[in-house]
């Protein structure tokens, strides 16, 4: 009944992951967007340029002939001032490698999409998140959507997050490519006065330092030894700080537009929680309804969304995840060289604070595999299972069988 | 919930059909997800798309394993050994056929609702674009929707001439389709 009149009152269209990106960037007025198409990005850039035939979105459009130029396009138009959106994949990011640190050490806040696809290597046009955390050391801001939904309200909230005067750092919106790019759901759409009012703190900061013709400015200059280094230590600070500024901005979104998603994590049915599975996407979604299938069951079994990967929510984590009697990280890349998947890798770092416990990692999703319910199910079993005492894998890699 | 599963080939319109059976969903005040499945864009290939629409939210992002209904736009792809896989007991097939089925394709099977979609898509849209006809067929045959539903949701895709072909494809298949039932 409360949804029925909530659905009168507000405005809904179905829309796809990338339909929800798009249309979320028109309503926050950027000045300059570069376009540079790839699969399963493509759907952003089209639905950009229509707005744009249509007259919706009054922005410079900037076509470029490659990723690399995208990136160095909005970095610049933010040096001069200006609100930036561009969106790549797999290839494409890497292929603005360099520019992303460019762009993260010129503080330059950009928001960027980045539909999560296999990088090269083993030619695969298909979703995975090991682009995203090829980039993870480059200083941007790291942000990872559920669903539709939530792809819409982070673009929003990213130009927050980039542009707070204490942060001002890019910002990646990341989501799966296909299992969310190409996913049509209902998308509740905001007024265009709403989106301007929940921005508009921005405008109320200091203004931030721009390139103007014929004044100076340093900017990208030399930083030799010191120089160097202090401006590297104010980068970490920021990217510290813009922990804080997240769970703020979330909230604000909350009280603006009724949604908010626990900043840094959202911990799901942890309260009583023995053992806890950590993973981040579209993977939670359906990792919902097997933590509530297995809770029929009576297992006491939580769940816990990573939401931003960086910086790397260590003091939510850690509060998270202890005293668990098993924990299980389910990762859709790998972290060559540790064995293991990044996240798990990361989560490993924790146990200085959280103590000994049995940590398990599940490898799925590669490449479009789909991370089904019967593979959580798996995964809990095997948790349960540590948490009693008997001996474990600590990497499966769950479609090989292990 | 509700799970259909599409089968078809790049080109005839059964990614865009999952998407606006969706959106009919939606327009019933419903909650929908829908996704295609395939690599690259390769037009003639097979592809599989997935619709779910339930009245609480959905979120399972999984493909769909066990469907309460297939619906296959290219007749071609019957052959395929795996087509009805996972179908549920008393599970619907709509097909892209001139004939009825000559019998029941699997246990599962309670009903069959086949329209000659390809005849009807290049008499009223002059090509082979049978998606819309079928959604029309899916309607009549389930009732999971109401037509006009089917026909609001393909203005949110379609316009002007194509738009109004489009909705005379969807009520013919409502009206041409052939029901089978078994217990």
């Amino acid at each position: 009944m409360t949804q029925a009149l909530k659905k009168e009152i507000k405005k809904y269209k179905v829309l796809t992951g990338n339909g929800a990106a798009a249309y979320a960037a028109r309503l926050c007025r950027p000045d300059v967007v570069s376009l540079y198409p790839i699969t399963p990005q493509s759907e952003v850039i089209e639905q950009l340029e229509n707005f744009h035939a249509n007259g919706t979105l009054e922005a410079e459009m900037i076509r470029v002939e490659g990723e690399n130029s995208a990136q160095n396009a909005v970095c610049a138009a933010a040096m001069a001032g200006a609100r930036v959106f561009t969106a790549t994949s797999s290839y494409g990011l890497v292929f603005m490698y360099d520019a992303m640190f460019q762009t993260a050490g010129y503080r330059a806040p950009v928001v960027m999409v980045n539909v999560n696809r296999e990088p090269p290597g083993i030619h695969a046009v298909c979703s995975g998140q090991q682009d995203m955390i090829a980039t993870r050391d480059t200083g941007w801001i790291q942000l990872i959507a559920e669903s539709g939904q939530e792809i819409f309200d982070l673009v929003i909230q990213a130009y927050r997050l980039a542009e707070d005067e204490a942060v001002q750092l890019p910002v990646m919106v990341n989501y799966d490519g296909y299992y969310l790019s190409f996913l049509a759901e209902s998308i509740e759409l905001p007024e265009q006065s709403e989106v301007d009012r929940y921005l508009a703190p921005l405008k109320e900061q200091p203004p931030r330092p721009t390139l103007v013709p014929g004044s100076s400015l340093g900017c990208g200059a030399h930083g030799l030894g010191m120089g160097f280094v202090e401006l590297r230590r104010k980068h970490m600070a920021a990217m510290a700080r813009s922990r804080q500024t997240f769970e703020e901005i979330d909230a604000a979104f909350g009280e603006e537009f009724g949604r908010s998603y626990g900043g840094q994590i959202e911990e799901y049915r942890t309260e009583d929680a023995e053992i806890v599975l950590l993973t981040s996407g579209s993977a939670v979604g359906t990792a919902r309804t097997v933590v509530d299938a297995k809770r029929a069951e009576g297992v006491k079994v939580g769940l816990i969304k990573l939401r931003m990967f960086r910086p790397f929510p260590i003091e939510r984590l850690s509060a998270a995840l202890q005293g668990r009697k098993a924990i299980g990280v389910l990762d859709r890349s790998l972290c060559f060289g540790w064995d293991c998947g990044p996240i798990y890798m990361e989560v490993k770092a924790l146990l200085a604070d959280i103590g000994k416990v049995p940590l398990l990692n599940f490898i799925d999703g590669l490449a479009n595999m789909d991370i089904t319910k019967p593979n959580i199910e798996r995964m809990v079993n095997d948790l349960q299972s540590a948490a009693q005492g008997e001996p474990f894998n600590p990497v499966a890699w769950v479609t090989m069988g292990e | 919930m509700k799970e259909i599963r599409f089968h078809g080939r790049g080109g005839q319109g059964a990614v865009l059909a999952a998407r606006m059976l969706a959106s009919a969903a939606a327009i019933e005040g419903k909650c929908v997800g829908s996704f295609p499945m395939y690599g690259f864009e390769r037009r003639g290939m097979p592809v599989v798309a997935f619709t779910r629409f339930d009245e609480a939210p959905i979120r399972e992002k999984s493909q769909i394993y066990h469907p309460h209904c297939l619906m296959v736009v290219d007749p071609t792809l019957m052959k395929l050994d795996t087509i009805l896989n996972g179908l549920r007991p008393g599970g619907v097939l709509i097909l892209n056929s001139p004939k009825p089925l000559p019998h029941r394709l699997s246990p599962n099977m309670g009903l069959a609702g086949t329209v000659d979609a390809t005849r009807i898509a290049v008499q009223e849209i002059g090509r082979d674009i049978p998606n819309t006809c079928l959604m029309g067929a899916l309607a009549a045959a389930t009732g999971w929707l109401k037509l006009e539903s089917v026909i609001k949701g393909l203005g949110e895709y379609l316009e002007g001439e194509m738009l109004r072909k489009n909705i005379r494809n969807a009520e013919r298949g409502f009206q041409e389709v052939e029901v089978q039932k078994w217990q």
